[in-house]
């Protein structure tokens, strides 16, 4: 028996990753809530920031309807490294290994329950945002981008978990980097846009952190209307960080899987 | 596939695993196993059985030595060899969101079963095992024993020729254990499947195992039949322990004289293979008598293969045997001098 | 003898906070990276009409995150005891103590210790990045006084909790419930300047009152004191009952 076609082994593999994503509540949950959560917050208590000069928008609930997208993503890193870890300390990974399993196959098809998720919590920020009274100038073209962006954040924040799980092995170690990403969410454009940080060496580092750009990107369809430039920009990062995340993933797998 | 390799079971020459900044964990062991052979390797914790299993099954590149499983070099030709082989390891590694039918439907289409078959093969192999009618339940209310169960199906699901159990009874009740046994041994009679059994439990090797390979620290110590490696011991062991753990010495020198000595034993006694046969226990009792030393226990033992892991090592193996020993031995207490 | 538990269970509780990087870096960096979020990235807000804090947004800020540390210094504490029990040690704790109420007090004043530390890191800090003091020497007293109150307070609801849950599985309630109370409050701008469902919600939360009172220490205008040390004085008594119930569920489950 030679194994199962590269499709097959990802098919299978993306099917286990979903059905486990469904099977842990645990997971799920606190990724919608939490963030709404801070979106309702945020928008009452810093409501009055919309009369800064140069605020782009009357609406704080718009212009921070971009921030539950990378906090889900942040969830994402959490649950698809600590499932992998997992797979790792119970001995699972060596079941894989001793099938005709490819690494590509195993990678894609891990990152196929983030896609999921990155669905149902785009689709579930998107929807209260704009019952809530968020605007939307882009309409629905611009609603189906959003969700396309979200999805391709959550899924290139989940192979940085995967590496991090392949490299650590430990599902603790995963779960030690939810500090870091809160760090590179904080110090950001989160709370107020770019040009009104006033505290210049908060300015510097939110200036030079990708996460900026990707809730320029959101807030671009939100508020602005199409911009291209915003838009690749976005989309632009997201594959980079994709990319660096599934190489580094890889080669941690040939690490971890040392089958000959 | 050529007839030879049809036929080829393992070869293992001076095998070498050597972890950095450790000890060498597998220290140059050769051994064969014929196909349709059960094969037991038997060692405490630590001996490094699993590490050969590992290696065996391509899962860790060895340092030294050479390996062929079914025919394939477990080193170059490590693709072939894990389609040759099915493994069940020490961690029943399962996930526990997932049921036993669904373990079965990814562990056949990852080895490429074809997808009109996966059902059949699935469905009969679940039965096989006892797992039918919790087929659709979740691993993570599983018991132990059907965990174990839902391992080995798993390991067969492409017909594998050569099957490595790790201490797959580990942890298991008696029925589960007695169960996994019947299993283990039809598949070598029925369908002629070499299987390579690791474990620490001596009733294990001896009630499956054709040939037994005793393996610690690293290197194997024996090997051969168990009847073989326990006529090789041979004689009877008698062990004393003295009331008095401090007589532990002076029991050794009176049993001196009527045997080679075996060592210290884990109960704080000493014993020695009785050369004359059974017929010299009065004698022992009448030396142990004369130097006026007080025994808490007297036991006469046929060989076992604990016996045999001690005459080579010096040692027990560890949880060895008190059930062992009790079954094989007569106990008589001899109280004062 | 509840002093004698007391002291060794504070003891066992500050070594291993002392010594292991994992649990002192984080409860050092957390307050000093919410400090630095909140004050450097939010600053622009001090520019917002009606905004008029005497001493700077900087300050403003502070009082919030000595507070809100406070509050998580007693919720970790809270994942320890629920780790001693997961692991078996607290029946150790259990066994051995004659005052097992010793135990509950040994670990309050752990997390008040592993508070300190925080504090006098969180406030050097913000001395040094400029943060501006109205106040003066009783009213940072006062300032400080409060922030005691609620790190007992919420090391003895977080106690309550893992006595109950016996794991750290209890981590999330010991945790959500705190940080809702500390969010559901005037953390970004004044309760005068909060509308809507969040004003609302604010002027009841208890936590509004202790952030107001704080503030106007820290900027020498004090304001709701009585207020704010009788809601800081309950929430210890409350959650002490609490926490013997849950001493009582953990004793009867063996």
């Amino acid at each position: 028996m030679s194994g199962g076609a590269l499709p097959t082994q990802v098919g299978q593999l993306a099917r286990r990753s979903v059905l486990r994503t469904l099977r842990q509540p645990a997971q799920i949950v606190p990724a919608l809530i939490f963030p709404l959560f801070l979106l309702a917050v945020n928008s009452g208590g810093l409501k009055d920031a919309t009369n800064l000069p140069g605020f782009p928008t009357d609406s704080y609930l718009t212009f921070a309807l971009a921030v539950p997208f990378m906090q889900g993503a942040l969830f994402s890193v959490m649950n698809a490294g600590t499932d992998l870890a997992r797979d790792i300390e119970t001995g699972f990974l060596n079941r894989l290994a001793l099938t005709p399993l490819r690494g590509a196959a195993l990678l894609s098809g891990l990152l196929a329950g983030a896609v999921v998720l990155g669905l149902v919590q785009a689709a579930t920020y998107l929807t209260v945002g704009l019952i809530a009274g968020a605007e939307l100038v882009t309409g629905v073209p611009g609603a189906l981008t959003i969700v396309a962006l979200a999805v391709s954040i959550t899924v290139a924040f989940g192979s940085i978990g995967l590496f991090a799980a392949l490299r650590t092995g430990s599902g603790e170690a995963v779960q030690s980097l939810f500090p870091v990403f809160f760090v590179f969410l904080f110090i950001s454009s989160m709370a107020l846009p770019l040009d009104l940080l006033q505290t210049d060496w908060f300015h510097a580092v939110a200036s030079a952190n990708p996460v900026s750009y990707l809730l320029g990107a959101f807030r671009s369809l939100l508020i602005e209307g199409w911009d291209l430039g915003a838009l690749a920009l976005g989309f632009g990062i997201a594959a980079t960080i994709l990319v660096i995340g599934m190489t580094a993933a890889s080669a941690a797998l040939k690490t971890r899987l040392v089958r000959t | 596939m050529s007839d030879d390799r049809e036929r080829a079971g393992i070869e293992v020459e001076g095998l070498v695993r050597e972890f950095k900044n450790g000890p060498r964990a597998v220290d140059g062991i050769d051994l064969r196993v014929a196909p349709g052979e059960i094969y037991g390797f038997l060692g405490p914790n630590g001996a490094g059985k699993s590490t050969t299993v590992l290696m065996l099954t391509t899962l860790l590149p060895p340092t030294a030595g050479t390996a062929r499983v079914a025919g394939f070099d477990i080193v170059r030709e490590g693709p072939s060899v894990r389609g040759a082989i099915g493994a069940a390891l020490q961690e029943a590694a399962l996930d526990p969101l997932l049921s036993g039918a669904e373990h079965m439907r990814l562990q056949t289409a990852l080895h490429g079963v074809p997808k009109a078959e996966r059902g059949e093969r699935s469905a009969e192999l679940l039965s096989r095992v006892g797992l039918s009618e919790a087929a659709d339940r979740r691993v993570a209310g599983y018991s132990g024993g059907m965990k174990r169960r839902l391992d080995l199906a798993l390991a067969l699901v492409h017909r594998p020729r050569i099957l490595f159990l790790d201490e797959p009874t580990t942890g298991l009740d008696i029925q589960s254990r007695t169960a996994l046994w019947d299993e283990v041994a039809r598949l070598a009679s029925e369908d002629g499947v070499t299987v390579f059994l690791t474990t620490q439990y001596l009733e294990e090797a001896d009630a499956l195992a054709g040939r037994v390979g005793i393996i610690d620290h690293g290197r194997i110590v024996a090997e051969g039949t168990p009847a073989e490696l326990k006529a090789e011991i041979g004689r009877p062991t008698v062990e004393a322990v003295p009331r008095d753990p401090a007589d532990q010495e002076r029991v050794a020198r009176a049993l001196q004289p009527f045997g080679e000595r075996c060592g210290a034993t884990h109960r704080g006694g000493a014993s020695v293979l009785l050369a004359g046969g059974e017929s010299q226990l009065a004698d022992v009792v009448r030396a142990l008598d004369a130097e006026g030393i007080a025994i808490e226990t007297l036991q006469l033992h046929a060989p076992s293969l604990d016996d045999v892991f001690l005459a080579k090592t010096g040692r027990s193996l560890e949880g060895a045997g008190e059930a062992e020993a009790e079954a094989d031995s007569e106990e008589m207490e001899v109280v004062g001098a | 003898m509840t002093r004698n538990v007391a002291l060794a269970v504070a003891w066992r509780s500050i070594h291993n906070f002392l010594s292991n990087p994992a649990f002192l870096v984080p409860a050092i960096v957390f307050p000093l990276f919410f400090f630095v979020a909140f004050a450097g990235g939010l600053s622009a807000i001090a520019g917002t009409p009606g905004f008029d804090f005497p001493s700077g947004y900087t300050a403003f800020q502070f009082v919030f995150v000595l507070l809100q540390s406070a509050a998580f210094g007693g919720v970790f504490t809270g994942f320890a005891i629920a780790r001693d029990f997961e692991i078996g040690f607290a029946n150790r704790y259990l066994l051995a103590a004659r005052s097992r109420g010793g135990i509950v007090v040994g670990y309050t004043l752990a997390a008040l210790t592993r508070a300190f530390v925080t504090w006098t890191v969180l406030t050097v800090v913000a001395l040094v990045a400029g943060m501006e003091v109205g106040g003066a020497g009783v009213e940072l007293f006062g300032l400080y006084g409060l922030a005691v109150l609620v790190n007992v307070a919420a090391t003895l609801w977080a106690a309550g909790v893992a006595m109950r849950v016996r794991s750290i599985q209890g981590g999330p309630l010991m945790q959500f419930p705190t940080f809702l109370i500390l969010f559901l409050a005037p953390v970004y701008v004044p309760l005068s300047l909060l509308s809507g469902w969040i004003h609302a919600v604010a002027s009841v939360n208890p936590v509004t009152a202790l952030l107001e009172a704080g503030r106007g220490f820290i900027s020498g205008e004090p304001t709701q004191v009585a207020l704010a040390f009788a809601v800081a004085a309950l929430l210890p008594i409350l959650f002490a009952l609490w926490a013997r119930g849950g001493l009582k569920r953990a004793e009867a489950s063996g």
